[in-house]
């Protein structure tokens, strides 16, 4: 039979380690099975381990205050009994089955790891968890996520693939809502975009004025308000505009209020929040809506209620330096009006080629209520206004 | 209001090992006398017996062999004493401790381990041998002693007199009485009157939980809400066990209803092989207890009486370390579980669904090579 190594078993129910506390057997010494040969410490109890072999001692493989893990030897003894039991031997030959219990089994697959490629600790050859996130580790998402020369991984969660080449990211919250609403309104409403190209100068001339007049000294003075105001002033004139496709009572849903939705790239993703009941400001009081609105999008305070019941929206994607797009509608909504970056471009103006103040508008609507008649005049008051602002007066 | 924690034990033994019937009421005293001297040897061999096998297995669940194993010492007298009050007709239903109850049976135990070894889910024919396999969810096997009597009571198994009337004893522990599915078999054993006999023992600990912190009054009371009579006994007392346990099936055999027995006893060992008591309980408890040795306290008696003297008892003795021995080859030599054992064991009789997830897993072996 020869030496024999005893190995820790696991002492108690899913014990990983234990720390030697007392040998009570020397080298040399013989022993008899279930004699006790050590005492041992683990998480849950101090126990005596029995020999599982009449013979004699040859080495102890750990000393008093060691840490020894589940399935390291403790002890190795010469047994000549031939009723000694064979030891677990580790599984070699590449034809073997993969031993792997079907928690470890889900845990590999959960990480992306094919249990085959993970080295085994367990006895037996078996693939214990550790061993799946100890192979984990080598392939940290820290590690592989970066590119070169780069410290940090740009992604902060999710699950690089074992060949480091791609990065798995859970579909969540704000992310999986806009997915949605996006499917939802893109393949729900047919759309159409309008654009329309403005002279914005007299616009930023208007801005410049209001930044510097006393009564707007406790709000922020944009574009974009004179923009939504804009937008207003065109539901005003046509408030076919501000609507709602029901299709399921298979009515047309026209709205009296205008709670105008702005878009607004936050942290935690786009988000559509309202300013509730917008056609009744005067225009330093939808300067203080748009900027407790941005405001909350910055800080992350949204609430439901803000994002609740839009009637039409403004995307501001001039802050991104993008001249137009073809906006998606929110759902529910029938036209949304995308604000491009405004740069100084060669205009005509006066029947000269002057540098103007430029901007470009889109206006996306759902044609089921919208028609392009109603679309293109909406867009093109939207227009007037910002190429006069003194329009504005005219049409209050 | 006051209840009190005052009901009789009965005591046949005293921890000296002198006899006296005195405490024993007549039904009791019915079954004591029927004893002789080959009986309580019969009785002493069983649990010594238990006692080396369950030394055994925890050297071997020390030594890695098995996953985990709940140790009877100190309960030997409460198990093979109640034990020894089952007629070959009777079913016994055990959870998961009561080793010298399965030794008392006949069955043998290289059985037991198979389930602490992980090798199936149970290790003997419970039919064949009139004992249920273990069942490690704390009482759920009372539930299913008590449907098992009133199946009895339907199919007219009880109260008729004949021989063939059988009564169901299930063991439960002073935990299990705290389970509201065991407050709902008792609920149905009495409304069915059903032939089955509670015994309760009363170990002290449910794991690291004294008794005291969870039953306000003697278990042997527990019955009196349910109209189920209660006796309590010393549980380190085989001849009481056996005494009040004897009584109460031959009641229910005669169609007289559930009774539940209360043996007061120790749990010597740790809960499980996983736990270590010496956190929750002090020494000097076990010193206490540890002189109220319920093997020795049999033997005692037996030596008093002469019915075992040094020579008999080493015998019976070396039988049982044999016994022990022949349990570890066993064990060691038992072969990793067949997956197509769990196919085979879910349905008594071919099982159209069963059949087919078997025969997947058949061809998903030849394509995968997996064992």
């Amino acid at each position: 039979m020869g030496v024999q190594a005893f190995v820790l078993p696991d002492p108690g129910e899913g014990l990983t380690q234990a720390v030697i506390a007392a040998w009570r057997v020397a080298p040399g010494e013989d022993v008899t099975v279930n004699q006790v040969l050590v005492e041992v410490e683990t998480a849950k109890s101090l126990v005596e381990l029995p020999s599982p072999w009449t013979g004699k001692v040859v080495a102890l493989a750990a000393a008093v205050g060691d840490t020894v893990p589940v399935g390291a030897p403790l002890i190795h003894i010469d047994a000549p009994d031939d009723a000694a039991l064979p030891t677990a031997t580790g599984v070699d030959g590449a034809h073997k089955p993969v031993l792997a219990k079907p928690p470890v089994r889900a845990l590999a697959k959960h990480l992306g790891i094919d249990v085959a490629t993970v080295r085994p600790s367990g006895p037996g050859g078996i693939v214990t968890r550790e061993d799946v996130l100890a192979a984990n580790v080598e392939q940290s998402p820290g590690h592989l996520a970066a590119y070169p020369g780069d410290d940090a991984p740009w992604l902060t969660g999710g699950t690089v693939a074992r060949d480091g080449r791609s990065t798995r990211v859970p579909v969540r919250s704000v992310r999986r809502r806009t997915a949605e609403a996006m499917v939802t309104s893109a393949f729900t409403a047919p759309h159409v975009t309008v654009f329309r190209t403005v002279d914005m100068t007299r616009t930023m001339e208007l801005v410049k004025r209001l930044r510097e007049d006393r009564e707007f000294a406790d709000a922020r003075v944009t574009p974009l308000l004179i923009v939504a105001k804009a937008l207003l002033l065109a539901v005003r004139r046509h408030p076919e505009i501000n609507a709602s496709w029901d299709d399921e009572a298979q009515e047309i849903i026209y709205k009296h209020y205008v709670n105008l939705g702005i878009a607004a790239q936050t942290a935690r993703g786009l988000m559509v929040p309202n300013i509730k009941d917008a056609h009744r400001l005067t225009l330093h009081e939808l300067a203080l809506g748009l900027g407790e609105l941005t405001a909350a999008a910055r800080a992350g305070s949204t609430t439901a209620h803000a994002m609740a019941d839009g009637t039409i929206t403004i995307t501001n994607i001039g802050v991104f330096g993008i001249d137009t797009g073809t906006p998606i509608l929110s759902p529910g909504e029938a036209a949304i009006l995308a604000f491009g970056a405004v740069e100084p471009r060669p205009w005509v103006h006066g029947g000269q080629v002057e540098p103007r103040d430029v901007t470009e508008l889109a206006l996306s609507f759902d044609h089921r209520l919208v028609d392009g008649a109603l679309g293109s005049v909406v867009l093109s008051d939207v227009a007037r206004i910002l190429t006069d602002p003194a329009q504005g007066l005219v049409w209050s | 209001m006051s209840l009190g924690d005052h009901v009789p034990t009965l005591q046949v033994l005293d921890p000296g090992g002198q006899r006296t019937d005195a405490g024993a009421l007549p039904g009791e005293l019915r079954h004591l006398r029927t004893l002789t001297p080959a009986h309580l040897i019969a009785m002493y061999r069983i649990m010594v017996r238990t006692r080396a096998v369950d030394a055994e297995a925890t050297a071997l669940q020390r030594r890695g062999e098995l996953g985990l194993w709940a140790s009877c010492l100190g309960q030997e007298a409460a198990q093979v004493g109640s034990a020894h009050a089952l007629a070959p007709a009777d079913y016994a239903f055990p959870s998961y401790r009561e080793h010298g109850v399965v030794l008392a049976r006949g069955i043998d135990p290289a059985a037991i381990v198979r389930l602490f070894r992980g090798v199936d889910h149970g290790g003997w024919d419970a039919a064949a041998h009139r004992c249920h396999t273990y069942t490690l969810v704390v009482g759920g096997h009372v539930l299913h002693a008590v449907g098992y009597a009133m199946g009895a009571v339907l199919t007219g198994r009880d109260g008729t007199g004949a021989p063939t009337d059988e009564a169901v004893l299930v063991y439960l522990g002073d935990g299990a009485m705290a389970q509201g599915h065991v407050a709902e078999a008792l609920v149905f054993a009495a409304s069915y009157q059903a032939p089955v006999v509670f015994f309760v023992q009363n170990n002290g600990w449910a794991i690291s939980t004294p008794t005291r912190a969870h039953a306000r009054a003697p278990f042997a009371r527990r019955g009196e809400g349910f109209a189920i009579p209660g006796r309590r006994v010393d549980g380190n007392d085989a001849l009481a066990c056996f005494a009040a346990t004897a009584a109460a099936l031959a009641d229910a055999r005669a169609g007289r209803g559930p009774a539940i027995v209360e043996a007061v006893t120790y749990r010597m060992a740790p809960h499980t092989t996983a736990d270590d008591p010496t956190r929750y309980r002090d020494a000097a408890e076990e010193r206490r207890w540890a002189t109220r040795d319920p093997v020795a306290r049999l033997e005692k008696h037996l030596r008093g009486i002469g019915a075992v003297d040094d020579s008999s008892a080493a015998q019976i003795g070396a039988e049982a370390a044999e016994v022990a021995i022949r349990m570890r080859d066993a064990c060691l030599a038992l072969g990793p579980p067949q997956m197509e054992d769990l196919f085979a064991r879910v349905y008594a009789t071919e099982h159209q669904q069963v059949s087919a997830e078997s025969a997947a897993w058949a061809s998903r072996r030849v394509s995968h090579g997996a064992r």
